[in-house]
């Protein structure tokens, strides 16, 4: 086929038989395609089914604690279809309750200072606009002609899955990018192979690279399969520019593969790396706002929880998803990624333990 | 002279409590196109000296020059020229032999095709194979393989046959004597005696970190005086007596005994003198044989007179 000895070097690029390398281990292994592609999956699926089934034929709706809000309520649970379920709150907490996805519908009655009926609501939502429409319709038919004043709702995370699916992408990311470099690195350290290819002339550059760039590629299909399902079970839709929301996941991705290598840069056993990188993930998965809002930690805590640097990558995820935020104007967050990322790859790279 | 290794006072020391002298002052030179063999029992440094040449341990003090270039500044110059196995490598499981030497001369400027690397060990009805299911002496004819991809000048095995069968080891052994058949320089290590006399020009006998005894496994052997060794148990009626080696050092045509067990040691130069004056001693002595054999020395025998200690156990020998 070919000739017995081969000066052509193009043939055999190190970088690209590296990656090549790992993607064949890694889809030759079934159980881990399961825990990388399965596992997310499953999650996103458990908590939106927890979090999303509400029946149709009723209407949840908050109104605002105010002098005629009994009144009101009493209007709306004497109706019969649809069935409107409602309760009165503080202006905060009906706004939260709106946020977080736990209503459809705020209704702020006529006040002293305004004599406008508002209704607060999220456009995206069909089944707010349902409510607005519907609770307007029965309202109106008895207080005459009250003008009506419509609140959008502007804040992030209009239905709780919606909130959820950024940043369950977020933590897919981050573990992902940890145990898939942290864990095959240590193991090949285990096997004498770091050692093996440290007594061949390829360049330890490349084979960081290497497990960075593959780890991207396994991303690729996982990040798709999980959007793909939020979408189709869920509606989960990007209201952002696609390219951007990719370029924020490639560099989420990039950055915690990084961190990964970082991690297991010294580390000689499993334990040790299991141990290591629980201890590197656990105040994100406190902290960054993967099932809820980072904000919600007190004032204090915030300077820490700005600095992790998963809270960055499903800020800008949400951002992007949620309101469609233009990738510019979250250059902050971006950087903050993207300096994680280079800084561990280049302290990674210096204090690798090869042996 | 062309030196493809020369080491100078190298000394290695492992920090600890206490700290650990794996090597301590050893000197080598490998000439070009020989196959040259570090023996030694497992502990006496020669997996120490074998990765400090290979550029992969530091040394604590020392020089060593490989292929004529020093580590500190060539070292990408010398990695395109060697081949290195490790002891103890755990190849990808899941890749298959043809990819894991594809990879592997990937990282060359230039080398053999993989499909050569296959076939100068003969994997090659394995080259689909996926490497977890390779027999261990097939594992290790691929870690050879990878060792070979890049065409090396110099070739470095760390205990190639340890672990495998006889067949196995004959296989590599074939396989080794091949590239030193091109010209191609070899430094192997090993603890078994005879595979340091099949295969290797020349042997450097290590032991606590230094060279102890240096030459062809022919010269070494013939050091010892004698080429053959009778070793034979003496017994009185109460069974087998204890050896009593002095009562046959000055037999003739023998230049050493020693004790062996329950058995006596003679180096000897013509068996032919040596047996009957043997017998008649034995008589003297009012002693029966329990018994008698005798062989060529070995490298072994170059050991135990050096050290008083066996090769494989590394353990004092009794006196």
């Amino acid at each position: 086929m070919n000739k017995e000895t081969s000066p052509a070097p193009r043939r055999y690029q190190p970088l690209i038989q590296l990656v090549l390398a790992r993607l064949r281990e890694f889809y030759r292994e079934p159980e881990a395609i399961f825990w990388v592609y399965g596992f997310p999956i499953l999650m996103t699926v458990a908590l939106g089914i927890a979090f999303s089934s509400r029946p149709i034929t009723q209407v949840n709706l908050v109104i605002e604690a105010g002098p005629d809000a009994e009144a009101l309520q009493k209007k709306l649970t004497d109706h019969e279809d649809p069935q409107f379920v409602c309760r009165i709150m503080e202006s905060t907490a009906a706004r939260n309750t709106l946020r977080t996805g736990k209503t459809e519908l705020v209704v702020i009655p006529p006040s002293p200072g305004s004599k406008e009926l508002t209704y607060l609501f999220d456009p995206t939502r069909p089944e707010s606009m349902m409510a607005r429409f519907a609770v307007n319709e029965v309202l109106q038919g008895d207080l005459q002609r009250i003008p009506v004043r419509e609140e959008r709702l502007k804040e992030r995370g209009a239905r709780y899955i919606d909130f959820l699916v950024p940043g369950l992408l977020g933590m897919s990311l981050m573990g992902g990018g940890l145990w898939g470099v942290g864990f095959v690195t240590v193991d090949m350290r285990i096997r004498m192979l770091l050692k093996r290819f440290l007594a061949t002339p390829m360049k330890k550059r490349d084979f960081l690279l290497g497990l960075m760039i593959s780890r991207l590629l396994f991303m690729v299909p996982e990040v798709l399969l999980m959007l793909a399902f939020a979408w189709l079970a869920f509606g989960v839709e990007n209201r952002g520019n696609i390219f951007a929301l990719a370029f924020i996941i490639l560099l989420g991705a990039f950055t915690f593969s990084g961190i990964g290598l970082l991690v297991a840069s010294r580390a000689k056993t499993i334990e040790t790396v299991s141990g290591l990188m629980n201890l590197v993930m656990l105040p994100m998965w406190l902290l960054s706002g993967i099932f809820f809002s980072s904000e919600r930690f007190p004032e204090v805590a915030q300077p820490f929880i700005k600095v992790l640097p998963l809270t960055p990558l499903i800020d800008a995820l949400r951002s992007t998803m949620l309101e469609g935020t233009p990738l510019l104007e979250l250059w902050p967050q971006l950087l903050t990624l993207a300096v994680y990322g280079i800084v561990s790859f280049v302290v990674a790279l210096r204090i690798f333990r090869w042996n | 002279m062309n030196h493809a290794i020369l080491c100078q006072e190298l000394f290695k020391t492992y920090p600890g409590k206490p700290p650990v002298e794996a090597v301590r002052g050893l000197n080598l030179a490998v000439q070009v196109g020989e196959c040259f063999g570090l023996l030694g029992p497992n502990g006496a440094g020669k997996t120490t000296t074998i990765e400090i040449i290979e550029g992969l341990l530091e040394p604590t003090s020392g020089q060593v020059e490989v292929l004529g270039r020093s580590w500190k500044s060539e070292e990408e110059e010398i990695r395109q020229r060697i081949g290195i196995s490790l002891q103890e490598t755990r190849l990808s499981d899941k890749l298959t032999v043809g990819e894991t030497l594809t990879l592997f001369r990937s990282f060359y400027r230039q080398g053999l095709e993989p499909k050569e690397a296959i076939a100068r060990v003969s994997l090659e009805e394995k080259t689909n194979a996926r490497v977890g299911k390779l027999s261990g002496g097939q594992k290790q004819r691929l870690a050879v393989a990878c060792a070979l991809v890049g065409d090396p000048e110099l070739l470095f095995l760390d205990e190639p046959t340890t672990g495998l069968d006889p067949q196995a080891r004959r296989q590599l052994w074939d396989i080794i004597r091949n590239f030193r058949d091109l010209g191609r320089t070899v430094l192997l290590t090993t603890h078994y005696m005879d595979e340091a006399e099949r295969l290797c020009d020349r042997v450097a006998i290590v032991d606590h970190g230094k060279v102890i005894a240096l030459g062809s496994p022919r010269e070494l052997i013939r050091g010892l005086g004698g080429e053959h060794i009778i070793e034979f148990a003496i017994q009185d009626g109460n069974g087998v007596g204890p050896p009593m080696p002095e009562e046959f050092a000055n037999l003739p045509a023998v230049l050493a005994a020693r004790a062996e067990e329950d058995r006596v040691c003679l180096s000897v130069s013509e068996p032919h003198l040596a047996i009957p004056a043997l017998l008649q001693r034995t008589r003297e002595l009012n002693r029966d044989l329990a018994s008698l054999t005798t062989r060529h020395a070995s490298l072994e025998d170059v050991f135990v007179n050096l050290t008083g200690r066996h090769l494989r156990d590394g353990e004092p020998g009794k006196p």
